[in-house]
């Protein structure tokens, strides 16, 4: 096949809805674009354990505990099926660490803000989480297999987690008044930054008209943003908090919410990397990887060792 | 004194539980990360049935005992408000003299060889000891001892399997790995040092009688000391505390920590 065959060949499986494989031959574009959104998606996952994991040691009760630790596990479970997806793609784990740790790679902007209270546990839970099952149901049905299949794990266990985080957030709220008020704090600092985890109006977004193409994306930024607000608003109400936003007002004709101007100032500023905790998560996240260098090269070289043994027995 | 014998094995499960979670997010290997959580669980798990337990242990008691038996003042004013304790409060409200754990639960992760190290110590005597417990005369903690045993079991292989790699590793990893068993040795002695209310309970067959174990113990140690090609501390100086509410400097910080959210804002759900 030419290459112009082999790319009609690649365009009829995307236009059949036929899932492209590790071994297919692929555009060095949709190739491209995949690697950066999965290992971002990765990397969020493990950038992601870090504010939650901030409050394992001082979670309320046993039970409480014992769900945010195993929710933080499953973030990391979902780092490493993610890893595991885009190494199909021709890149290593190692290398995205690198990427990582250099800054080359981003991570959702989301995890550069900081958990303050107890409530910012059961505010990441139901809008952070929310926000990104949003987000990540369509991937289920994305073109690259690997990531689809990855995908449809991950958000059986997302909507778990929204679903924790929502019961956090509804025990606060019936609670005395001090467990409603940070409950409402917590409302108050994630809602913004949460609505800008769908990525920049369509108009600004780089990336997606070919994304939409090869359907790895099947959504725009603002339709999926403007899903969340109608669906997320409701839920608030259930609560009885206030979401920080004047503007915020059911608009008849459209069948959707009206919301206020996004800061999207801050949004770029923070992924510049001014955010309240990029340096805080990109440190922590080095030291782990600097401090371990020892313990990986042991691994390594005692595998060496008994690799080397069994030969010299077999022999 | 059944109840003070249940809180000594749940502290033990709650502090080392703790620790472990601290590496939560910061691990060498993304792997080792989801498996070491997993242990912290395992531990959580087992200090949550233990502690369910001591409440219920706690709330029968009568009522000149309750005056006694912890005397942290958040207890005690639960108890005069005619409170029953939970779980929670049991964890959360009693003070670190009312703690009963080892000391060797509540030293700090350090590097990943202490970490490794305290969890082979620990777990060589948590395997033999609940394999033990499993013929406890009490079902509640027969039946916690059974299921503790299979998890407990994957523990020891996960600490061992460590040990020997790291010993068998670099030398900079033998080394580490070294030091740190010798570092933690003085703290192996009390595990099987028995307190009164271990000694009671092994006596009414409650309980486990540890110097028993300490024999199997020390064998298993140095048969993966051996693999690992690493030395068995030498070190004869024991130190103990623990399980009389004596503790390292250490454990304060923990419960700082730990209990901060039930001692600011008490007497609510979450």
């Amino acid at each position: 096949m030419t290459v112009h065959s082999f790319q009609e060949h690649f365009d009829s499986l995307i236009d059949r809805e036929i899932a492209i494989e590790p071994k297919d031959w692929m555009p060095d574009d949709y190739r491209k674009t995949l690697i950066r959104q999965i290992s971002q998606h990765a990397h969020s996952e493990i950038i992601g354990m870090l504010p939650e994991g901030n409050w394992i040691t001082r979670a309320p009760s046993l039970r409480r505990k014992a769900v945010l630790l195993a929710k933080v596990q499953d973030e990391a479970g979902h780092g490493l099926y993610l890893y595991s997806a885009a190494e199909t793609l021709g890149i290593s784990r190692d290398e995205m660490y690198d990427q990582l740790h250099t800054g080359k790679a981003k991570y959702s902007s989301i995890f550069n803000y900081p958990t303050l209270t107890w409530a910012d546990m059961g505010a990441i839970g139901w809008l952070v989480d929310g926000a990104a099952i949003m987000n990540q149901v369509p991937l289920c049905r994305t073109s690259y297999g690997p990531y689809a299949r990855a995908m449809v794990r991950v958000c059986k266990e997302e909507s778990f987690h929204q679903r924790q985080g929502f019961e956090i957030m509804l025990t606060l709220s019936k609670g005395s008044e001090v467990q409603r008020k940070m409950a409402q704090d917590a409302l108050n600092r994630w809602w913004w930054p949460s609505l800008m985890m769908f990525g920049p109006p369509d108009a600004e977004s780089p990336n997606t008209e070919s994304s939409v193409r090869w359907r790895i994306k099947r959504f725009t930024n603002d339709e999926l943003r403007q899903k969340f607000v109608d669906v997320t608003v409701e839920q608030a109400k259930v609560l009885g908090l206030e979401i920080p936003d004047k503007d915020l007002k059911w608009n008849e004709e459209r069948g959707h919410y009206d919301f206020g101007k996004i800061n999207w100032a801050e949004f770029y500023n923070v992924i510049k990397g001014n955010g309240p905790c990029n340096k805080q998560r990109l440190d922590a996240r080095r030291k782990a990887w600097e401090d371990g260098q020892w313990v990986r090269d042991a691994a390594m070289a005692h595998a060496a060792k008994r690799k080397e043994r069994s030969a010299t027995k077999a022999a | 004194m059944s109840l003070e014998y249940t809180l000594r094995l749940a502290d033990d499960a709650l502090i080392l539980g703790h620790r472990l979670s601290e590496w939560c997010g910061h691990g060498p290997i993304l792997e080792q990360d989801i498996a070491l959580t997993n242990t912290s669980l395992d531990h959580l798990g087992r200090a949550r049935s233990l502690f369910q337990y001591a409440a219920e242990q706690f709330n029968n008691l009568p009522e000149n005992e309750k005056k006694t038996a912890v005397t942290s003042v958040a207890i005690q004013n639960l108890v005069n408000t005619g409170n029953t304790l939970d779980e929670d409060d049991m964890a959360f409200l009693r003070d670190g003299w009312d703690f009963r754990n080892v000391l060797l639960v509540e030293q700090p992760n350090n590097d990943w060889a202490y970490t490794v190290a305290r969890a082979l110590y620990y777990d060589a005597f948590a395997f033999y000891f609940f394999s033990a417990l499993q013929n406890s005369k009490e079902t509640t903690l027969a039946a916690i001892a059974e299921k503790s045993l299979k998890e407990v079991t994957y523990h020891l292989r996960w600490s061992s399997e460590w040990v020997v790699r790291l010993g068998d590793g670099t030398e900079e990893s033998r080394e580490r790995m070294q030091t740190a068993l010798n570092e933690l040795w003085s703290f192996t002695g009390e595990l099987f040092n028995m307190s009164d209310a271990e000694k009671e309970a092994a006596l009414s067959g409650i309980g486990v009688d540890l110097a028993s174990l300490q024999p199997k113990w020390m064998e298993r140690i140095a048969s993966v000391l051996q693999e690992a090609t690493l030395e068995v501390p030498k070190g004869t100086w024991m130190q103990e505390g623990g399980k009389h509410g004596r503790h390292t400097e250490h454990l304060g910080y923990i419960l700082a920590e730990m209990q901060f959210m039930q001692r600011t804002y008490p007497g609510m759900e979450w």
